[in-house]
């Protein structure tokens, strides 16, 4: 088992050089997110990722959370940890000030969720979940269930839940049961059963707030009919004071694959009666807030990807400098080697590191635009960051959490045999990455909202402007000479032509065969996130040549950067043709068999 | 009562450090650089008695390059109230760095220094003692406990064989051992309000201290690289072999 070290220098670097951290420190809001704030903030968000979640990742997985009569056990050393983390502060990173929170960019609060992700994944669902209930309640809670609940979740006194899915209602909420029946007094009261619901019970605080879907007795059917509520485990009086047991019970938890420390509940609503819950914002158009929120979550599970890669990547490193097994390849009577000096390994850590600096580089500069799109005082520029974020979420979303299925796997292989025992770690991180491509939207579901709501409905604008901007860069890679610039160049601009390519394809079938187009959905998405994080990556490269040229230091840096760029060219995006391949041509076969054929 | 707290900008602990190809010193270029960990038992020791109501004022000070601010707004992420920096890009050794501090002492009048025993680059474990010996205070070295009550330092060290505990009065010089306390993790309104705090940079020759080096460094080696290990067939020829190739016994 390895130890987690925040990787900040690459922090820093994608957040000042590609990023912008320095323009989005100028929006109106962010003041105090000045560089050496930014830097002391990652400096004790990685300490305390390393010395306090991080040796818990372990025993989470191998204790992982317990359910007897209807009360949830967290692992052994989750209820210090949180309290520590709460009490430090760091729940409230990004919240509103007015609430408590520090108000700090979503850029700087993207680089310290990574490491919460990847110094423990099962832990930091808690806070995440949290910050979703928060995020709905400040956009449709009133100014009473503001003052009441928003102050003890920002500060994490009190955890909050997302009640969405239903044993019949997963990717289909219009499928939703639960029901809502209105009380004289302006409450209502909750029937139903929701599951899946993570850290849904749990012994780290003395109050979970759940936001659940339910119908109202005279909703229409299906997506238009579904209202949101506020449904507390115990009531809470106007003075914010714990009063009785709400009528909610967890009556069991999940056996799963990974994120064992991770509590996922079956929650039962109403059996004694009825659970009191109150209406956020108006009825039926709970759906409708629950997206606006699904941004948020869905690039929160992509950091997940992410930060998983990054700690396999460690891991498999550890490991092959350490582990002596063979002689190098081609050199005749010398010793045994660490197996990071045979060509295969250095291959595959290569691929985990270029792939992992390529994702960071893009969910960063996608967090920086959702400040942009928040913040920015010209309506204009936040429109176009705002197309942009919107364009980009099922990229950072299905893209970053696929790669790190792989990356994870990969990292298991470094290990050889030693990656299939459970004692060293590196298979932990593979399990807990299996669960990112599904929940908050399999890569299918972001796939589909690519190619439809992103590329088809706007005819494709908000994509074209994004390779336009990726055309900008191969014109700043003609003027570099240097063999890892034509690589990278030949690389990204194949890359660019195939995007190109699936695009006009989805536009133009999209409309007239939407079974041929969506079989292509989650090839475009695969292609779309290589070629933007080839682009990405030649950005870094060109950034980085002009600093080893300035004779700025950590010239060992610069150049790694560099040399990352180009294996990702020659490894990654040269995969671009053969994705878009897929799109253009792959529906006839995938859709011919008749069901009974399979 | 005023705690002033030294703290030092060192290669962080989990760095592994390289000697510089003309083996003139460790290569610092671009290495993580974190506080001495020593001085954030300090520094954590001086705001525990500061929030028991002990102390008023937490006052940390670095000597070194500016970037030694870094280590300060640590310093006052914990809980100092302030910082001073005394700017040079001169090589300290201990004991500029101790008759730095004593004009510091001399002129914010702390009742009690609190400083790392030693600083993890270099382990020369002699500022604290040299700057009690300029200031003509009594010190407590290796301390595992300190308790301050009427005008008094109570002092427990960690010595060969045991604990000893020595009553000093105040003003007083106390170096920390790593088992005083254990440094808390800084919270975030801490951070963020560390960079509001005051910091002050002054510079050694507005103390009027010379700094020059006194002693030269010849030569900076890694050490032997560890060979391999062979069996011996009994005890008399392990016996023999320390004694006469590894001349250990």
């Amino acid at each position: 088992m390895s130890d987690y070290v925040a990787p900040i220098r690459d922090m820093q670097f994608v957040m000042k050089e590609l990023a912008g951290l320095e323009q989005v420190g100028q929006l109106p809001s962010f003041g105090d997110a000045t560089d050496d704030l930014v830097d002391a903030v990652l400096e004790e968000a990685g300490k305390f990722a390393a010395g306090v979640l991080s040796p818990l990742n372990r025993t989470g997985d191998q204790v992982g959370a317990k359910w007897a009569d209807g009360k949830v056990t967290t692992a052994p050393g989750w209820q210090v940890a949180y309290r520590q983390f709460a009490e430090s502060g760091w729940t409230a990173l990004a919240c509103d000030p007015e609430y408590g929170g520090q108000g700090l960019p979503k850029l700087v609060s993207t680089a310290v969720m990574e490491m919460w992700k990847s110094a423990n994944m099962a832990f930091s669902l808690c806070p995440m979940l949290t910050n979703g209930a928060i995020e709905a309640l400040m956009l449709r809670g009133t100014d009473e269930q503001k003052a009441v609940y928003l102050t003890k979740m920002v500060s994490g006194e009190w955890t909050g839940t997302m009640n969405l899915t239903e044993p019949q209602a997963g990717s289909d909420l219009a499928a939703v049961r639960t029901r809502a029946e209105p009380q004289a007094d302006g409450s209502y009261k909750i029937f139903g059963q929701k599951i899946f619901i993570t850290y849904g019970e749990h012994d780290l605080t003395d109050n979970i707030v759940h936001l659940v879907l339910a119908r109202l007795p005279d909703a229409p059917e299906g997506v238009k009919g579904i209202s949101l509520f506020l449904v507390p485990k115990f009531m809470v009086d106007a003075e914010g004071t714990i009063g009785a047991r709400n009528d909610v019970h967890c009556v069991s938890i999940e056996h799963k694959l990974g994120i064992h420390a991770s509590p996922t509940c079956v929650l039962a609503f109403g059996d004694k009666g009825g659970a009191t819950g109150y209406l956020i914002g108006e009825p039926n158009r709970g759906l409708e807030y629950m997206f606006i929120m699904m941004n948020e979550a869905r690039f929160a599970v992509g950091m997940e990807g992410l930060a998983l890669s990054e700690r396999a990547y460690q891991q498999a490193v550890g490991y092959a400098r350490d582990r002596v097994q063979g002689t190098e390849a081609g050199v005749r009577g010398g010793g045994k080697v660490a197996i990071i000096r045979h060509p295969d390994v250095r291959r595959m850590l290569m691929s985990m590191k270029s792939q992992t600096e390529a994702m960071r580089a893009l969910a960063y500069v996608v967090g920086a635009a959702t400040d942009m799109a928040h913040d920015h005082p010209d309506e204009a520029v936040r429109a176009q960051n705002q197309a942009f974020v919107d364009l980009l979420i099922p990229i950072v979303k299905g893209w970053c959490t696929e790669n790190s299925i792989d990356i994870a796997s990969t990292g298991v292989q470094v290990h050889g045999g030693m990656g299939f025992i459970e004692e060293t770690g590196a298979a932990q991180h593979f399990r807990d990455a299996r669960i990112t491509t599904i929940y908050e939207g399999t890569t299918a579901i972001q796939g589909n909202d690519l190619i439809g709501r992103k590329i088809a409905r706007d005819g494709g604008v908000a994509m074209k402007a994004v390779i336009e901007q990726m055309r900008a860069v191969v014109v700043q890679l003609n003027d570099q000479s240097g063999a890892e610039y034509k690589a990278i160049r030949t690389a990204l601009s194949a890359g660019i032509t195939a995007l190109e390519e699936a695009t006009d394809y989805v536009l133009a079938t999209y409309g007239s065969d939407i079974k041929a187009a969506s079989v292509g959905a989650v090839p475009m998405l695969k292609l779309f996130g290589i070629v933007a994080g080839g682009w990405q990556m030649a950005r870094a490269a060109l950034v980085s040549q002009q600093r080893l040229a300035e004779g700025a230091g950590d010239a060992a840096f610069y150049q790694a950067k560099i040399v990352t760029a180009r294996f990702y060219a020659d490894h990654v995006l040269s995969q671009a043709p053969g994705l878009a391949y897929v799109v253009v041509h792959g529906a006839a076969g995938a859709l011919a068999l008749e069901d009974e054929m399979f | 009562m005023k705690i002033l707290v030294p703290v030092k900008r060192v290669v962080d602990y989990n760095v592994k450090v390289r000697v510089k190809a003309d083996a003139s010193g460790v290569d610092i270029a671009n290495v993580k650089m974190s506080m001495n960990p020593f001085d954030e038992i300090a520094v954590e020791e001086a705001v525990r008695l500061k929030e028991a109501g002990v102390a008023t004022e937490v006052i940390a000070v670095s000597c070194g390059v500016a970037q030694c601010q870094e280590t300060l707004r640590t310093a006052m992420a914990i809980g100092a109230d302030r910082g001073i920096l005394v700017q040079t890009d001169e090589e300290l050794q201990p004991l500029a760095v101790a008759k730095l501090l004593k004009t510091l002492v001399e002129k914010e009048g702390p009742q009690l220094v609190i400083l790392g025993k030693q600083a993890i680059d270099d382990d020369a474990n002699q500022t604290g003692q040299m700057l009690a010996a300029l200031l003509n205070l009594p010190q407590a070295t290796f301390a595992s406990k300190v308790a301050i009550a009427d005008g008094k330092a109570t002092v427990t060290r960690e010595i060969d064989g045991g604990l000893e505990t020595l009553s000093m009065s105040l003003p007083a010089i106390v170096t920390t051992d790593l088992r005083l306390n254990e440094p808390r993790y800084a919270t975030l309104p801490n951070i963020m309000k560390a960079k509001k705090k005051p910091l002050e940079t002054v510079t050694p020759a507005d103390l009027g201290v010379d700094v020059a080096p006194r002693l030269k460094t010849l030569k900076v080696e890694e050490p032997p690289k560890r060979s391999a290990g062979i069996k011996v067939a009994d005890v008399a020829e392990l016996v023999a072999k320390l004694k006469n190739e590894a001349k250990v016994i």
